[in-house]
């Protein structure tokens, strides 16, 4: 028989069939489309994570006042422990791994513009907070060297500080940069607009405004001697273990520290933020992913039933077309055939509706997404596996009957 | 497709059995439908079978068929013993030899009658240009009209699905050509186009094995073999065979 013939035999075969066809397929493609939905969205929400932790600066490795013990770097931060000074900013810095570093004193004040205010967070650094973090900018410029020496009263704006304050330019706000504000009623003036991040929470860099670190200690924070944080770039990505442990011992030995447990700082390594939190993501993908699982469970309890209440009225055909001098191989191809021509067309539909759902998902519910090869490849596989099981081993198992069994068969 | 290695015997029997039994075991009860029937049938003949309902017509017509293997027995075909061929042999036999019509006609449900007559020569590997052709031939001789050739199977009447099949055992001019009750749907003048086909192709040398329940469609055979209770009880070759009735 040619191969022409038993795809042919198949097609009609298929066709012939609509419902028991559609059953087949749908139980596929809901499978398929699910895993390769939730996947998606797993895999985006750690594209995004790590895009954030990237957004944040590269390399980076930060120091924060406190303890290390107690969580400190909530308290550490916010808190005001008066544990890092800005002469230890000096001291890091001539460290040999150190590329840069952006001392900063950090506050939460009452801003005011001419057309709003709002009360944001203020980050009283140097020029080189711009390259330490990455802090792209939308319009002006960020502050400069010159600028920072000369204790400028500038200020560059996050981009949700711009829109708050000036509403967007796009819908008759007024362009910020140029524009006076009034941060714990002393004037800036504005000299820039960062780029978004995105991100979440209160504090994020679009929610902060960023003034030259001399000007924000003497107007806002009313002391010269202390740090909030130092953000340090380490001079390659294989050196942040190292420079994260020489600033340690650095600083130990700079505040007489004998006990790593007691300091009164912290460095955290942005490496093992980053891993930690692409494997909550990971986990959550994992969590999708069986959910996922169990519908493709289901899809494929679909395919079975589907195929075996079918069994008699095939058993009969095959009794049929080997009473009329079909070999069992081409009973066998045939209905290989079959399972796999419903597989495929399942498998694509599926793929294709999951995109769809994901892109829905990721339009309406602010999601990323991101389809992986890797989850297709085993959502197809596990559904092609059970159609052939269940299309192809009773088929086989027929074929190997008696014409006149099979067509008796009940 | 290469027919299976079949070597003719001597004699020149097409075919031949000895002692054939059929025991049908379901649920713990046996029912002995053929209980040693033995039998020769030389090419060319034209053989009517009749016989009581249950007596085992159609299981003997069975394993004729090479459709379903006997109990005990022996069972010959062109010198060829069917019980040692493997399955696949006795496909390449029924499809190259044997032209089979059921009683229960089995035809491929949601299929067009054009579809189901061309599947024997599907398997055949007869090239697709020249199977509706041969369809056409034989559903005409099947005495089928061409209104009826694009409908589903299950839209025939009965007598429709009958001749359906009749074409279908028909269209690979098989040598052999066993007939269930092939008239047992059809009033007497669709009757007679089939029963005239038959003689046609008993002319032309293709051997003819029918079952009937009818005297007259009987005495068109030139030979008739009555069974009862899963014996042979006579086999009379009849001397009016051939004259219109
Ligand atoms: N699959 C089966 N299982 C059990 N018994 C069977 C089976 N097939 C046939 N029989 C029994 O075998 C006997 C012979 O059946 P068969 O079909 O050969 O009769 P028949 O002569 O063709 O009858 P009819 O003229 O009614 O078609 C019957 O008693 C029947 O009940
Ligand atoms: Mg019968």
């Amino acid at each position: 028989m040619k191969i022409g013939d038993v795809i042919e035999e198949a097609l009609i075969a298929v066709s012939a069939n609509k419902i028991r066809t559609a059953l087949t397929v749908l139980g596929i493609v809901i499978g398929i489309a699910s895993v390769v939905a939730l996947t998606a969205i797993g895999q985006g929400s750690q594209a995004t994570i790590t895009a954030s932790i990237e957004a944040a600066g590269s390399n980076l490795v930060t120091v924060v006042p406190g303890a290390a013990r107690n969580a400190g770097i909530v308290r550490g931060a916010f808190g005001g422990a008066r544990t890092l000074k800005v002469t230890d900013a000096e001291a890091i810095a001539q460290l040999p791994l150190a590329e840069a570093v952006a001392p900063q004193v950090t506050g939460r004040y009452q801003v005011v513009a001419a057309s709003g205010n709002a009360n944001v967070q203020v980050i009283a650094t140097t020029a080189s907070y711009q390259q330490v973090r990455n802090v792209d900018i939308a319009s002006g410029t960020f502050f400069s060297d010159q600028q920072g020496e000369d204790a400028s009263r500038v200020a560059v704006l996050g981009s949700q500080v711009a829109l708050d304050l000036f509403g967007d330019p796009a819908e008759g706000g007024t362009d910020p940069v140029g524009q006076t504000i009034r941060i714990k009623s002393s004037k800036f003036t504005v000299i820039g607009v960062a780029a978004s991040k995105g991100g979440m929470g209160a504090d994020t860099a679009d929610n902060s405004i960023y003034v030259p670190l001399k000007t924000g200690q003497k107007l806002l924070a009313g002391q010269t001697t202390y740090l909030s944080q130092v953000s340090v770039q380490a001079v390659d990505a294989d050196s942040m273990s190292d420079l994260q442990a020489d600033i340690t011992a650095l600083l130990l030995d700079r505040h007489n520290i004998s006990d790593p447990d007691s300091a009164d700082f912290r460095v955290i390594n942005q490496a093992d933020l980053a891993s930690t939190m692409t494997s909550t993501s990971r986990t959550l993908t994992l969590l999708l992913a069986a959910i996922a699982g169990i519908s493709l469970v289901v899809g494929g309890i679909g395919i079975m039933n589907m195929m075996l209440t079918t069994v008699t009225e095939r058993t009969r055909e095959i009794g049929l077309r080997k009473a009329v001098g079909a070999r069992r191989r081409d009973v066998s191809i045939q209905f290989l055939v079959e399972a796999m021509l419903l597989t495929f067309a399942g498998g694509i539909i599926g793929v294709v509706f999951g995109w769809l759902v994901s892109l829905g998902i990721e339009r309406w519910a602010g999601l990323d997404s991101v389809i992986t090869v890797q989850w297709v490849v085993i959502a197809f596989g596990l559904s092609a596996l059970v159609g052939i099981v269940f299309g192809f081993y009773p088929a086989r198992r027929a074929a190997s009957l008696s014409p006149i069994e099979a067509l008796r068969y009940e | 497709m290469k027919p299976s290695p079949m070597k003719p015997e001597m004699n020149g029997h097409m075919i031949e059995c000895w002692d054939l039994t059929k025991t049908y075991v379901s649920g713990g009860t046996q029912t002995p439908a053929l209980r040693g029937v033995s039998l020769t049938i030389d090419p060319g003949e034209y053989v009517a079978i009749m016989g009581p309902s249950g007596s085992g017509k159609s299981t003997l017509m069975h394993i004729l068929g090479a459709l379903d293997t006997p109990t005990s027995g022996r069972y010959l075909f062109e010198g060829q013993d069917v019980g040692e061929l493997t399955d696949d042999e006795l496909a390449d036999l029924r499809r190259e030899k044997i032209g089979f019509v059921f009683q229960s006609f089995n035809l491929l449900p949601r299929a067009t009658v054009m579809r189901n007559v061309v599947l024997p020569l599907v398997y055949a590997g007869v090239p697709r240009s020249e199977r509706e052709d041969r369809a056409r031939v034989a559903l005409l001789k099947a005495g089928l009209e061409a209104s009826c050739w694009t409908h589903l199977s299950n839209q025939l009447s009965g007598g429709e699905t009958q001749r359906v099949a009749i074409a279908r055992a028909l269209i690979n001019e098989p040598a052999l050509i066993l007939a269930d009750e092939p008239t047992g749907n059809l009033d007497t003048h669709t009757g007679d186009i089939i029963l005239d086909t038959f003689r046609e192709l008993n002319e032309k040398g293709h051997t003819i094995v029918l079952i009937t329940h009818e005297q007259t469609v009987a005495e068109r055979a030139r030979r008739i073999i009555r069974i009862q209770d899963g014996l042979i009880v006579s086999d009379v070759r009849n001397s009016r065979a051939g004259v219109e009735s």
